[in-house]
């Protein structure tokens, strides 16, 4: 493909780039210019390192959100996993620790069970609507992301829970290993092991297929409703690990963690070419793809953009890339 | 005919980016005749009438209309002049009822407010004056395929007609049903209106055309009046061959019996039993609702099994899902290959990888995916149905209904299926890509393979099977073989009653 895309004429090859990956490097180069006219800040190395790291959560939001997409459906209620995880893995952390005081390290452990055990419960939930109660997504994760936010706080009463380990914190939201920190290795190791489901195992063809053309995947011998279970489960898992990262970080579980990331994380996704309408889908572009929202969101910041009209941004951000998408899609079902 | 031309082309012509879908094509319509427009999909019918109808543009060439140059902007400009069409994709709104699909756009009113009851009398009078017999106050999607169809036809009549043009309208209706439609037609011949009739079953073309004109490559081959031809020479024409290069000489090596299926019972199937053997083809013929394809989704865990017993090599698979039916070994390959068998926005090689990665070449313990070998089965796989280099890695929806139909005979390739079962094989397949298509069939069951051919096409059926059983209600009215598979013997068992609810 590489050695086809060069021998064609350049305004050819535009327009190959944008069927082949979407959107992205074009707001990509749109965003880097525009930036960088606003604030001389923004282009500096250390300014990069700091949206590398900031990106972390949403890239890794995003992986699950990506595995959704492609199967056909959407995840409206990350946020609410990652609050649900926050709550509740913090609220376990400091009854084992009360319990305990010498067990730190098994404090942490126990509560960081749980708390993927409740984003477990959320994925299956999610999937099983979807799959077997042909509920659409839309309703099913809107529903389950109400009903996930309202549990946590209940079980909070709407107040941080405060005084976790302090271990816990220290390494998950601020450790660094060989000077790298510690959420940027967890994100690393997520992108890899997505990276090998979704192009060399069964379970991501399975989920491809599914999302390209349903019938058409029954007829081919996959179980589809245990495949689109599994991308619910997946996507959840990866919200409450995102969710273990954050409590640690602010080193308290609060409820209200994770509010736009379903937002973000469907912007970040249909923007590094992931169709909304299931099927297509890059692990790699979707790293790209957070990042690239981290990254305006950064820019925004330094050109000192208020937060409300942050939102605005990106909202209209999200509508112009799905337009693009379906203008991407004619393209390719067409070929003209 | 001596009457003066009601419509006429000259040379007409349509260009799209990198195709011409019709070519410098001259055709006369007069009034108060019924012409054919016959070709294989693809020949240009469409975009012929897609002009008429005032749904496209011309690129060149004109239209002249009751002796005047005419352009229609659009479909409704085009009614307004007196051409209707019902086209083959229905443009009716399942939600809404009988009545107000047929007065969609001009409701009668009462002040600001639509007067339903007029509505639903006038459609009642308008249905039954065409002798159909359907409530307006329906649902459409409540109704038959055949039903929508009739209120489809309905709704064309409104205004003053000059014109009628007809796509594929007995495609999906019933024998009576057709008699309806046709008696209506020459009832409009009569009272001098022009028609234009687009259609596949050359068997309907003695009883209503005044004269046929066929397409090919977007060029028209010829106008020829109806008594001066007959079925095979029409077919020649069509296709540019005579009738018996299209049908391959299958050799018959009956082995052991590997589908059995006993007094099986479900939705629109009542009590069939026949067995399929390996080295054989079996062909399926049936009308419309004659539950053909029907019997084999059941077999296939598609539809719900209600009692019966179907075996598979010994095993008895009544009770499994449709994954492990084709784990078992039998693959079938739907009639609808853009919403059931194709991925349309993945290339060919994503679509045959999926079954080669579920197949059981690949499945055996491994962990990983294996590319390179999946890619290699994909190539071979291309090799097999004849898939040209350059379609390989495009799109399948940029491909021709020829070519996604050999990506789905592929897919059953990579699935190492010993039963093969072609719903439909060849729907909407030029007739080029029809004989390799059947040149495939030919070697699979010459390799050993047991086939099963579900065709409305009964000359597929006839050429090609072995052996072959009809269905008529649900159930098999009888089994034929030999020198007993004819066109007569076959027809008397579409209309077998027996299996009618009394």
């Amino acid at each position: 493909m590489t050695a086809q895309t060069a021998s064609n004429p350049p305004s050819f090859s535009v327009r190959r780039l944008f069927v082949k990956v979407g959107v992205l490097p074009f707001f990509l180069i749109a965003a880097l210019v525009i930036f960088t006219l606003l604030s001389p800040k923004f282009l500096t190395g250390q300014n990069l390192i700091n949206v590398a790291r900031q990106s972390v959560y949403l890239v890794l939001v995003s992986m699950g959100q990506m595995i959704v997409l492609i199967s056909g459906g959407f995840d409206l209620s990350v946020g609410t996993s990652i609050a649900l995880t926050s709550v509740v893995s913090a609220l376990g952390m400091v009854w084992f620790a009360g319990m305990f005081p010498d067990a730190v390290w098994v404090a942490i452990l126990f509560g960081a069970l749980l708390g993927f055990g409740v984003a477990l419960i959320v994925g299956l939930v999610n999937g099983a609507g979807v799959a077997y109660f042909d509920v659409s997504p839309f309703i099913m994760t809107l529903g389950v992301s109400s009903v996930g936010a309202g549990l946590a706080l209940f079980l909070t009463g709407g107040v941080p829970v405060s005084d976790l380990p302090f271990e816990f914190g220290d390494t998950f939201g601020f450790g660094r290993v060989f000077a790298i920190p510690v959420p940027v290795i967890v994100a690393l190791v997520v992108i890899a092991v997505m990276w090998i489901l979704m192009s060399r195992t069964r379970l991501g063809t399975q989920i491809y297929a599914v999302g390209g053309n349903i019938k058409a995947a029954h007829l081919s011998a996959i179980n589809t409703k245990k495949t689109l279970l599994f991308a619910y489960v997946i996507c959840a898992l990866i919200a409450s690990l995102t969710g273990l990262l954050l409590t640690a970080r602010v080193e308290s579980g609060e409820a209200n963690l994770g509010g736009t990331i379903a937002l973000e994380s469907i912007a970040a996704c249909v923007i590094a070419g992931v169709s909304l309408r299931g099927g297509i889908g890059r692990v790699e572009n979707v790293v790209l793809g957070a990042f690239f929202i981290v990254l305006v969101q950064n820019g925004m910041n330094l050109a000192q953009v208020s937060s409300y009209m942050q939102m605005v941004l990106l909202g209209a951000l999200l509508i112009l890339a799905v337009i693009f998408d379906q203008l991407r899609y004619r393209i390719l079902m067409s070929g003209t | 005919m001596s009457s003066p031309s009601l419509i006429s082309t000259s040379q007409l012509t349509k260009q799209y980016p990198g195709v011409r879908a019709l070519d410098g094509v001259d055709f006369e319509l007069s009034a108060g005749e019924v012409h054919v427009l016959f070709g294989e999909n693809g020949a240009g019918k469409s975009t012929l009438i897609s002009m008429l109808a005032g749904a496209n543009t011309p690129s060149s060439g004109k239209i002249v209309l009751n002796g005047e140059v005419a352009s229609f902007e659009s479909v409704a400009d085009a009614q307004g002049q007196g051409i209707y069409t019902v086209f083959q994709e229905f443009s009716l709104i399942p939600t809404l009822t009988v009545a107000q699909n047929i007065f969609l756009g001009w409701e009668p009113r009462f002040g600001p407010f639509l007067d339903h009851r007029t509505m639903r009398s006038r459609s009642r009078e308008m249905l039954s004056e065409l002798g159909f017999d359907i409530d307006p106050g329906q649902l459409v999607a409540q109704l038959s395929r055949a039903q929508q169809q009739m209120v489809e036809i309905t709704k064309a009549f409104h205004g003053n007609l000059k014109a009628l043009i007809l796509d594929e309208p007995t495609a999906s209706l019933s024998d009576r049903e057709v008699d309806h439609l046709f008696d209506f037609i020459k009832r409009l011949k009569s009272e001098g209106v022009g028609i234009i009739y687009i259609s596949h079953r050359i068997q309907e073309f003695a009883r209503i055309a005044d004269r046929v004109t066929v397409l090919r490559d977007g060029a028209k081959v010829g106008t020829v009046a109806m008594e001066d031809t007959d079925d095979d020479l029409l077919v020649e024409m069509m296709t540019g061959r005579a009738i018996d290069e299209i049908y391959p000489q299958i050799a018959h090596n009956p082995a052991e019996t590997l589908l059995e299926v006993d007094q099986l019972v479900g939705i629109g199937v009542k009590g069939a039993s026949f067995s399929v053997k390996a080295g054989e083809v079996l062909g399926v013929a049936g009308l419309v609702g004659s539950g053909k394809s029907r019997l084999f989704r059941t077999i296939m865990g598609l539809g719900s099994k209600q009692s019966g017993r179907v075996t598979y090599c010994g095993r008895d698979i009544s009770n499994l899902s449709t994954r492990e039916i084709i784990q078992a070994g039998i693959y079938y390959l739907s009639p609808d290959r853009k919403a059931e068998g194709l991925d349309l926005a993945k290339t060919s090689r994503d679509n045959l990888a999926v079954n080669l990665v579920m197949g059981r070449e690949v499945a055996s313990g491994e962990r990983l995916v294996q590319w390179k070998r999946v890619d290699r089965g994909v190539s071979t796989i291309s090799d097999t149905v004849e898939l040209h280099q350059t379609y390989r890695r495009k799109p399948v929806a940029q491909l021709s209904g020829g070519n996604q139909q050999k990506v789905l005979f592929g897919k059953c390739f990579g699935q190492e299926a010993d039963l093969i079962i072609f719903d439909e094989p060849t729907v909407g397949v030029d007739m080029g890509t029809r004989s390799a298509l059947y040149r495939l069939i030919r070697d699979l069951s010459e390799a050993g393979k047991a086939i099963v051919i579900i065709s409305s096409d009964l000359p597929e059926v006839l050429n090609l099977a072995h052996r072959m059983i009809v269905l008529a209600h649900g159930h098999i009215s009888g089994e034929l073989s030999g020198d007993d598979m004819t066109e007569d013997q076959v027809l008397k068992l579409f209309f077998d009653e027996s299996g009618v609810e009394t």
